[in-house]
């Protein structure tokens, strides 16, 4: 049977406010147990919440980045559930009237473009941790330093039709939210979490089957895994002639399986009502405004600028532009070196294979832009060849020399001189006269190999042109 | 009747009070009694009536994004009942 | 002398001309205390000899504040840094604060002393101070008798002379009502006036802080110390706050007094409406123009008020849950265990039937039916009083519809308790300022109270108006016999 995947993400963002969003304690990550709160995180009797700005601007930029309406009127509501990381009993959210509605973004798949709907972005507070104690030990342990660190949900349409498209969904928002600098992205560490609404109906119907609620999907990877074994456990049970239950559902990524959440959950009834303690938002075209003059260039902005001003392929105006640091690193190589496309190659190469892809390697990677564009300028001007900048290259990352030093100091400037390349094709024709007669019988590949006996001879230094050149005369 | 008993003891689950059986038929009875006198809010037509949850119109109360030192460990866990260590000690969770 | 008789005033012009030193009074307040607390336990926790220490000790240099050396009541669910803090409640019997309530801090630094706490229903659930697990607090007028609530505690102290001023909090009523019980001054500030950082929630789109005094000009000083906009509190209302005592001139001239028709219905006492006559003469006499108008709504304001408390109750009592302080039922099975039994046996019966009715009005499948149809109904009762006010300054009617009940008689009966509430708790819904001050007395010496509200940020004009009848009569001097 043929199925259609209907996937719907709700995603966490942890925001990087210095503050947290109730109270003035630090949302720094893995302080001493307990040690960043106060009367008001902690839920003491007769405390109230006072509003961070930030919170409301971060999700505000987020809002407009993802095109989404901006509610005039928005204010949080209290969510009612008893948990011991939960020490007001509440976790304030919104509910009926959320900050952001009806917005949209990108992805791309294989060259080709799709819209995924976003639903709402809603402020809340997180709750704190719970540690449970080893073995059998009948306790469990609290530390509310997370608590009332401030959280945007983002709700999605749904509208992803495969477990690749919300890889790729979920890609694309880490990279807009690192771009505009609201939450560092990072999922192992939980600052980007994730659950998945998933459900298949039969190719040709419109109304959705029962979906599951996927949880505890904690990197990229594990995204598309868990949402690749929920897809096919539907498919077989609904192959099978059954049909699947609504129910929470677990990915347990040591197995590589989602395993039922069911018992263990209680019937939700959260019982929302609007907070008491605090005001209505009233967001005006003026603060909207104020938040939109801050807004960096996008992702979808930048590629297709990164195209036309630079004349880059699609492939690497994508993967430049998947980082603010990134897109940056180029822009000022390329700065320097005025070769977009020689630039490109260099960092989607060799700068990312020492870097891993990470932003943070990136940063401290020692080579940096100027240091890549002078190398990429003397490979330009034939100061160097290609091969001997990979060596170059090498150093750099090592040492944290400039590569002027490094070619001075390894001697490595390429020869072009026509006499001293003259003497080494000569010495090889003399060490390889079988070859030279297989070229001259036309056997033309053989070409290549004297060519890599002259570079050999010169240790890489010489001038691949001139050593043609002078070769072919020989020959 | 306006609250049964069943619900009575859902509703005292969802407030995490444990209550005997005596109890769950006291409070029917009180509770029954208290919503059959609020059914009179239903002569009401709201049809057309905002709903009010703050009496002073304002808006946008905000601070600013800064950082104060919290309270002393001593402090944090002065009142609670179960501690170790730096940790609010509860009956294990799972 | 007996000092503790005094005034804030008085007590305040002794100390600038240098009759009386704070440690004097506060003495003073103390062997008052100790001679009253066994017949009317108005205090849940007394200050005794470390307050005369502090009144000893009190820094020279803001003596020019009317509340310097002034030993004020705190009624008990008023966070105070290092002094236990209970609600009346077993399970925050041994709570105690790391913080001050804003109006703490602002009487602290205004130089007041604090002679204790005072009892008050647990979790100020109550008319009557019955539902305190610290026990019945009983009215100075009649032992018999409740003092009202839910600062019982507070009107009592008060009334008694166990302190000079005491700070109350107001969520439907619960500083007037018990005000007119025990026959003194109860003001209830419009919402966002006072701070609530610090007051322990009830329902907190309600509720407002206030003093109970032995005269409106102690009220007038006592708010303006504590009023004003706090930045910890979001509700807060940043407007100037008005130097109430100097406004306060007894001219009622051309004033527009309205008396609601509602207020003066069936089941209000005769002795009760027969007061409230004679005070509308009186003050028509002095000059204002009395006009009858209609709040067509008022019936429906208890079963509104008992949806919305409760169920921002039911929320606001959810964080009682015995991890972080407060009671702790043990030994237990497990956290649900822990969690039910630590709730069941640390509130009492109203708190525990205040919570299931607002869960169960918040439930799902229920919120459309009772929140929300309340928050409309509140609209309707707003526009009542707004209506009014177009063509009224202040609003005159009777704080309770009788003089104080016995201690017992609707402790079994939730519903006639709520009811006794009727015209104190559409104010809170409304958000607007109330005073009650003291009227007369009915056949059995019982203290009759008379209610005075206002505009939203009106409270100098409530003030007036109450100042300008206190002026002409003499019911605010008579004490009980005790
Ligand atoms: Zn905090």
């Amino acid at each position: 049977m043929a199925y259609e995947t209907i996937i719907g993400l709700e995603v966490h963002a942890q925001l990087k406010t210095r503050a947290k969003i109730f109270c003035s304690c630090s949302t720094e990550f893995g302080g001493p147990p307990n040690g960043h709160t106060c009367p008001v995180c902690l839920g003491m009797p007769g405390v109230l919440p006072v509003l961070n700005r930030e919170v409301v601007n971060f999700v505000l930029k987020t809002g407009l980045a993802l095109h989404c309406r901006i509610n005039p009127f928005s204010r949080f509501a209290r969510k009612n559930y008893f948990y011991p990381d939960l020490p007001k009993g509440y976790q304030i959210s919104q509910y009926e009237h959320p900050l952001c509605e009806a917005g949209f973004l990108h992805i791309d798949l294989d060259g080709e473009q799709k819209r995924i709907g976003i639903t709402r972005i809603h402020m809340e507070e997180d709750a704190g941790k719970n540690i449970h104690g080893e073995g059998s030990e009948p306790f469990s342990y609290v530390d509310l330093n997370r608590t009332g660190v401030p959280l945007m949900e983002i709700v999605s349409e749904p509208d992803m039709r495969s477990p690749r498209e919300a890889a790729a969904y979920m890609r694309k928002l880490r990279t807009i939210v690192r771009y505009l600098d609201v939450c560092d992205g990072n999922m192992e560490q939980g600052s980007l979490r994730c659950d998945a609404n998933v459900s298949l109906r039969r190719v040709g119907e419109s109304a959705f089957g029962v979906r599951t609620e996927l949880k505890n999907m904690n990197s990229f990877k594990h995204v598309e895994k868990a949402l690749d074994y929920e897809v096919r456990r539907q498919a077989r049970i609904l192959d099978e002639g059954g049909s699947t239950v609504q129910e929470t559902r677990l990915w347990d990524a040591e197995r590589g399986v989602t395993v039922s959440m069911r018992g263990k959950e209680e019937a939700h009834d959260y019982r929302y009502f609007p907070d008491p303690d605090l005001v209505p938002l009233h967001v005006d075209a003026a603060w909207i405004d104020e938040i939109r003059a801050t807004l960096p260039e996008l992702p979808d902005e930048k590629m297709a600028r990164f195209m036309t001003a630079y004349g880059l392929p699609r492939y690497d105006a994508e993967v430049l532009t998947v980082s603010r640091e990134l897109s940056d690193y180029f822009e000022a190589c390329n700065s320097v070196a005025q070769a977009p496309k020689v630039v490109s190659n260099w960092i989607m190469g060799d700068l990312l294979r020492e870097c891993k892809g990470e932003d943070e390697a990136l940063a401290q990677c020692p080579v940096n832009p100027d240091m890549l564009a002078r190398m990429i300028q003397m490979i330009e001007q034939g100061t160097i060849s290609g091969k001997i900048a990979k060596t170059v290259f090498g150093e750099m990352v090592k040492t944290g020399k400039t590569p002027e030093v490094i070619v001075k100091e390894k001697n490595l400037v390429q020869v072009t001189d026509e006499g001293t390349i003259a003497e080494l094709v000569d010495r090889v024709i003399a060490d390889h006269p079988e070859q030279v007669v297989q070229y001259r019988d036309g056997k033309e590949k053989v070409f290549g190999f004297l060519v890599g006996q002259v570079m050999k001879a010169s240790r890489g230094k010489a001038n691949p042109a001139v050593v043609n050149k002078l070769l072919k005369e020989r020959l | 009747m306006k609250i049964t008993g069943k619900e009575v003891a859902y509703v005292a689950h969802l407030a995490r009070l444990a209550l005997s059986d005596e109890e769950i038929e006291q409070f029917t009875g009180q509770l029954d009694a208290i919503l059959a006198y609020v059914d009179k809010l239903n002569e009401l037509d709201t049809e057309d009536v905002e709903p009010t949850a703050h009496v002073i119109p304002m808006g946008n109360v905000v601070r600013e994004d800064a950082v104060d030192t919290g309270l002393p460990i001593e402090e944090v866990l002065a009142n609670a009942p179960g501690t170790q260590d730096r940790f609010f000690r509860v009956p294990r969770i799972i | 002398m007996d000092l503790f008789r005094w005034t804030i005033q008085e007590a305040s012009a002794a100390f600038r001309e240098g009759r009386c030193i704070p440690a004097e009074l506060m003495a003073s307040v103390n062997s008052r205390i100790e001679a009253v607390e066994d017949k009317i336990h108005a205090y849940v926790s007394v200050a005794g000899d470390a307050a005369v220490q502090q009144a000893a000790s009190l820094s020279a240099g803001n003596e020019a504040s009317p509340l310097w050396g002034v030993p004020i009541a705190l009624k008990d669910n008023l966070a105070t840094r290092g002094m236990r803090t209970t609600c009346s409640s077993k399970i925050l019997e041994s709570f105690c604060p790391p913080y001050d309530a804003t109006v703490v801090s602002r009487l602290r630094g205004a130089g007041a002393l604090f002679s204790g706490k005072t009892n008050l229903d647990e979790f100020a659930m109550g008319s009557s101070t019955e539902t305190s697990y610290k026990g019945t607090t009983r009215n100075p007028w009649d032992l018999t008798r409740i003092p009202g609530g839910s600062s019982g505690g507070s009107a009592a102290a008060v009334a008694a002379d166990a302190c000079v001023a005491a700070l109350g909090s107001d969520t439907g009523g619960s500083i007037r009502q018990p005000a007119a019980h025990c026959g003194i001054v109860g003001l209830k500030p419009t919402y966002g006036r006072v701070s609530r950082f610090g007051l322990v929630a009830f329902a907190s789109s309600l509720e407002q802080i206030g003093p109970l005094t032995k005269d409106v000009t102690d009220a007038a000083i006592l708010l303006k110390a504590i009023a004003g906009h706090d930045h910890r509190d979001s509700t807060s209302v940043n407007v100037p706050v008005p130097d109430y005592p100097s406004l306060l001139n007894g001219d009622v001239q051309d004033m527009r007094i309205g008396v609601p028709q509602e207020y003066l219905q069936v089941g209000v006492q005769r002795e009760v409406r027969e007061a409230i006559r004679n005070a509308l003469d009186l003050l028509g006499a002095a000059g204002a123009s009395i006009r009858e108008i209609s709040l067509p709504h008022t019936d429906y304001a208890v079963s509104t008020y008992y949806i919305l408390a409760t169920a921002e109750a039911s929320s606001n009592l959810a964080r009682y849950d015995g991890v972080k302080y407060g009671y702790r039922a043990e030994p237990v099975e497990d956290l649900l265990d822990m969690y039910r039994r630590s709730r069941a046996e640390g509130f009492g019966p109203e708190v525990k039937r205040r919570i299931m009715l607002g869960t169960y009005a918040l439930s799902s499948g229920y919120y459309d039916a009772y929140y929300r149809k309340a928050q409309q109904v509140r609209t309707l009762i707003m526009r009542d009083f707004e209506a009014a006010f177009d063509v009224c300054d202040v609003l005159l009617a009777p704080t309770c519809p009788t003089t104080a009940f016995r201690i017992g008689e609707k402790v079994n009966d939730p519903l006639q308790m709520y009811l006794s509430d009727i015209y104190t708790i559409s104010v809170n819904l409304a958000g607007i300022p109330g005073i009650s001050i003291p009227c007369g007395f009915d056949g059995q010496g019982l203290p009759i109270g008379l209610q005075i509200l206002g505009k939203h940020f009106d409270e100098a004009t409530v003030l007036n108006a109450a100042y300008a009848y206190e002026q002409r009569t003499d019911w605010h001097g008579q004490r009980p016999a005790l």
